[in-house]
């Protein structure tokens, strides 16, 4: 009985996270379908979702894992960018949409998560603000090689560049990669459907991995590394599942994003868009998957509803990262916090004195409290 | 307690362990720390349930051995055989599978988990689960996870701590942690266990069943343990075979009536009798 | 002659590197962390120097020592209000604030001056030298540059051998709480170090800006990451090592960009750093520090 009810504690929150997102989906598909939903919101359904999948994926590396990474976009740009090549040469021979839509946001992650494995095995090695460079030189890498990237495809299928298109020696056929123009011509075939069925996806790996014998390696490892290997656990080796998992989750966000546009370029992806990232899910809460969506949903629909607030926006999510920093992390700031808490306990309390006073038809207040 | 009898090498060990290989072997073990020699010609024999005691006044180098045998530090020269086998090379975590578990002396528990979860962390290595069923939470978790707890129970209830197997392990107050350090490095199912001072900071009552628990460990999981501490009554009460330790080199060997006895012994914790003269005369 | 012309370019846009290197350096020796807003300190310090001598006539070198003033001053309240209270927290913690006072930089030159770039006119009084009949052009602003960053490198020097300061820098950097017993005050000392770190970063910001003379909100974001990377492969905390490494890199990207691609040149440059902190985590001129057990 104990134990059950020791499950149903992790179960509960998690069902609560799960309940959010299917709510959240069956109150907007219907409107959606119904043509209800603004022009503004609509679209961004599906950004929404693909930076819901990105923030909880970062999380995993970051709040799980305890590594800061600051080219989560770059990972993101090679599930893009290889989805983009992917959903090209499918295009003939899966006619289904959603189905091919399926293969790309794969294809994406795949691909995704071998740079997570590249990248990982010597990065992963490093320890703290390091690794947050490296990571960060990492995401610059990707967005410059792509930059470089001219890709084709023709009858004969793909070809490679790494100078112009006209080396990419074509005979008819079409440009799919267009170097610092980024691809170009994509077929739309994102949808808000496909959104929310990454979202549950990401979930259920994330939620999952946290509550099994990988997960309690990962959480061990940033508790204290020392004592993990002393009870044999692989560093590396669970520093690279976090590590490849959320790269590879990453990718498959990138692929459903850039299914979404006609073009984009790698520019996109860069070291601003990992930041952005990183602030829904510092501000979520470390390690916290319900905050990181609750985060991203409201940072993300916040500035377009305030429109005038709109060239604030990065000003105030810096600031408000700065103060959530502080915040959290300061005895002295916890400190105040609670004594400002107090306070306005106080208040209230004399206001509700004050009011049953002056019900009670008294009209002289006093209070000592 | 079991007489203590040599090897055919010299090394004494327990007389009923003497029939089986030693659990631990060095030889000739040295370490350098950019020029300085911290430890050297460390050699010692444990036998396969020997209690051992590593003693030595501070700076003398005990912590420095421990981690050399969990590989935490490499060492510059010499060998270690464990059950036998050489661990040069290897990683901790691997030198922890091929048996040999540990405390720290500044305790290092997962403080954000619970204490339960402390305890499957140390039973890593024994579930059964790979990371498809950790994703899925199929193929074998529900099996895995269930035979992993009711375990990990089983080894709190050793040290009477299934009931607080759902507090989480950093609020726990201290002798409670260092037990559970204990019960952690028991759940990888080693052939030793090193204590780095396990009775530090314990009041007298604590100590005593401290001591208790230690006999019990090596009874119940016929296994060695090695122990670094400063409270000599509890040394001198569990440990069958002592190594004193003093600025990085052994200078006693033996029985804990031999080595109460040991002049050099007493030399290096209260200082040469000459200088203790000296003293007296200023 | 191309190769010498670069190679002077490589060590001017090198020593520039260096200096903002040497604010990254001092402050990650001696409060343990990395200080991601620096670049941008060099940002508000070229804005500043470029509005002095443009909105108020002040002549080229007073605009300097204004932007210094100003940059040092920031420098001292950033730590003050935005670090000191973390000086406990993570490193993780305090490396994303860090981030965050990057951007409530970017993002308040961007309101404040708008994103249009400035175009910023040289400090540099006099002319280029031509040599070889004007094969060879070494521009004024690459040998102030390279003088400006010798000196300082030399009088940091002195500073932290000599100076009582400089001693207790060494002193905190080493063990803060130790030092602290011994009557140092720690917090006026890291607020000291920032203090010239962002002094040298409102240098560094006036002569990059001289050099490449458009000025935008982001101006300093790229420099000072690659600073950082100078930084590092020089290994951390070390001062000749933050000059070595700016240098070192400022001239691999300048014979990166002109041998193999410009497109390529900062994804070379950050290749090397990851090759660097592979095969030696200290960096060059590093010293090793054991985790204690």
């Amino acid at each position: 009985m104990k134990k059950f009810r020791d499950l149903s504690k992790y179960a509960r929150t998690n069902l609560k996270t799960y309940g959010l997102v299917i709510i959240a989906f069956a109150i907007l598909f219907p409107l959606q379908s119904a043509g209800m939903l603004s022009n503004s919101l609509n679209g961004q359904l599906i950004p929404i979702c693909v930076y819901i999948v990105l923030a909880i994926s970062l999380n995993l590396t970051v709040g799980i894992s305890g590594e800061l990474s600051l080219g989560h976009a770059g990972f993101m740009s090679v599930g893009a960018f290889s989805g983009v090549i992917a959903a090209a040469s499918l295009q003939d021979s899966v006619g289904s949409e959603p189905l091919r839509l399926v293969f790309v946001i794969i294809i994406g992650g795949i691909f995704a998560g071998i740079a997570g494995l590249l990248i990982g095995i010597p990065v992963l090695r490093l320890r703290g603000d390091y690794l947050a460079i490296v990571t960060l030189a990492f995401g610059e890498i990707i967005k410059n090689i792509i930059n470089c990237l001219y890709v084709g495809i023709d009858g004969s299928g793909l070809h490679f560049s790494v100078t112009d298109t006209a080396s990419l020696g074509m005979s008819g056929g079409r440009i799919i990669l267009n170097g610092p123009q980024g691809a170009v011509g994509i077929t739309k075939i994102a949808s808000f459907t496909a959104g929310f069925v990454l979202i549950l996806f990401t979930l259920f790996v994330v939620i999952n991995l946290i509550y099994s014998r990988s997960g309690r390696a990962i959480t061990a490892i940033r508790d204290n590394r020392i004592a993990a290997e002393s009870v044999g656990i692989s560093i590396t080796k669970y520093k690279l599942t976090a590590f490849i998992t959320s790269a590879a989750l990453a990718g498959m966000a990138g692929a459903l994003y850039a299914m979404n546009f006609s073009t984009i370029a790698a520019k996109k992806f860069d070291f601003n868009t990992s930041i952005l990232i990183l602030v829904f899910v510092v501000l979520g809460g470390m390690g916290n998957i319900m905050g990181s969506i609750i985060a991203t949903t409201v940072l993300y629909i916040l500035p377009e509803m305030l429109r005038e607030i709109g060239d604030y926006r990065m000003l105030i999510y810096a600031i408000v990262l700065i103060l959530v920093m502080l915040l959290t992390n300061s005895s002295r700031a916890k400190q105040m916090a609670v004594s400002l808490e107090t306070k306005i306990k106080n208040i209230f309390r004399k206001l509700k004195n004050i009011l049953r006073k002056n019900k009670n038809g008294s009209g002289e207040v006093t209070d000592n409290g | 307690m079991d007489k203590m009898v040599p090897y055919p090498s010299g090394a004494i060990v327990p007389e009923r362990d003497l029939n089986k290989k030693p659990i631990l072997e060095t030889h000739h073990l040295g370490i350098d720390f950019g020029g300085l020699t911290a430890v050297d010609e460390f050699s010692l024999t444990v036998g396969r349930t020997e209690i051992c005691g590593l003693i030595g006044p501070n700076g003398a180098g005990k912590t420095t051995v421990f981690n050399m045998l969990t590989n935490v530090y490499q060492p510059t020269r010499g060998t270690i055989l464990l059950d036998g086998k050489p661990t040069a090379g290897k990683t901790t975590a691997q030198v922890n599978r091929m048996g040999i578990a540990r405390t720290f002396q500044n305790i290092r528990l997962f403080s954000n988990m619970s204490v339960l979860d402390n305890v499957k962390v140390g039973l890593h290595n024994s579930i059964k689960e790979g990371f498809i069923s950790s994703v899925t939470h199929l193929f074998g978790y529900r099996k895995a996870e269930k035979t992993s707890t009711e375990r990990a129970l089983e080894l709190l209830d050793f040290f009477s701590m299934a009931d607080l197997a759902k507090v989480q392990a950093g609020s726990l107050p201290y002798g409670a942690q260092r037990r559970l350090e204990i019960v952690r490095a028991l759940a990888t199912n080693p052939g030793i266990i090193l204590l780095d001072e396990p009775a530090a900071g314990m009041n007298p009552s604590e100590t005593s069943e401290l001591m208790e628990n230690i006999r019990r460990i090596r009874d119940t999981f016929q296994i060695s343990v090695m122990l670094i501490e400063h409270d000599m009554n509890l040394v001198m009460n569990i440990c069958e075979g002592i190594c004193v330790l003093d600025h990085g080199k052994i200078i006693a060997k033996g029985t804990p009536d031999e080595i109460k006895s040991n002049p050099a012994v007493i030399e290096a914790y209260l200082g040469k009798k000459k200088e203790a003269e000296d003293n007296a005369e200023s | 002659m191309t190769l010498i012309s670069n190679l002077i370019n490589g060590i001017s846009l090198g020593s520039v590197y260096a200096i903002i290197a040497l604010g990254y350096t001092m402050v990650y020796g001696i409060a343990k962390m990395l200080n991601f807003a620096h670049g941008d300190v060099i940002m508000v310090g070229a804005y500043i120097s470029y509005l002095s001598t443009t909105a108020l006539n002040v002549p080229p070198l007073l605009s300097v020592l204004i932007a210094m003033v100003v940059c040092t001053v920031l420098g001292v309240v950033i730590e003050g209000l935005a670090y000191r209270p973390l000086r406990k927290a993570s490193s993780l913690a305090v490396l994303i604030t860090a981030i965050g006072v990057s951007y409530f930089l970017q993002n308040a030159a961007l309101l404040i001056w708008g994103s249009a770039p400035k175009s910023f006119s040289s400090i540099v009084p006099f002319d280029s030298i031509s040599l070889f009949g004007g094969d060879l052009i070494i521009t004024s602003e690459a040998i102030v540059t390279v003088i400006t960053c010798i000196v300082i490198m030399i009088l940091l020097n002195l500073f932290t051998k000599k100076g009582k300061m400089g001693k207790a820098m060494r002193a905190v950097s080493e063990d803060k709480d130790a030092a602290q017993l011994m009557g140092i005050n720690t917090n006026f000392t890291i607020s000291m170090t920032f203090a010239i770190g962002s002094a040298l970063a409102a240098v560094a910001g006036v002569l990059l800006c001289s050099a490449y003379p458009t000025l935008t909100p982001t101006t300093g974001s790229m420099p000072g990451i690659k600073a950082f990377t100078a930084a590092v492969f020089g290994g951390i905390g070390s001062i000749p090592g933050a000059m070595l490494g700016g240098i070192l890199l400022g001239v691999i990207e300048i014979f990166a960009t002109s041998y193999i691609s410009s497109q390529l040149s900062d994804a070379i440059l950050f290749a090397i750093l990851i090759i660097v902190l592979l095969v030696k985590p200290t960096g060059l001129l590093g010293k090793a520090v054991k985790e204690k057990v």
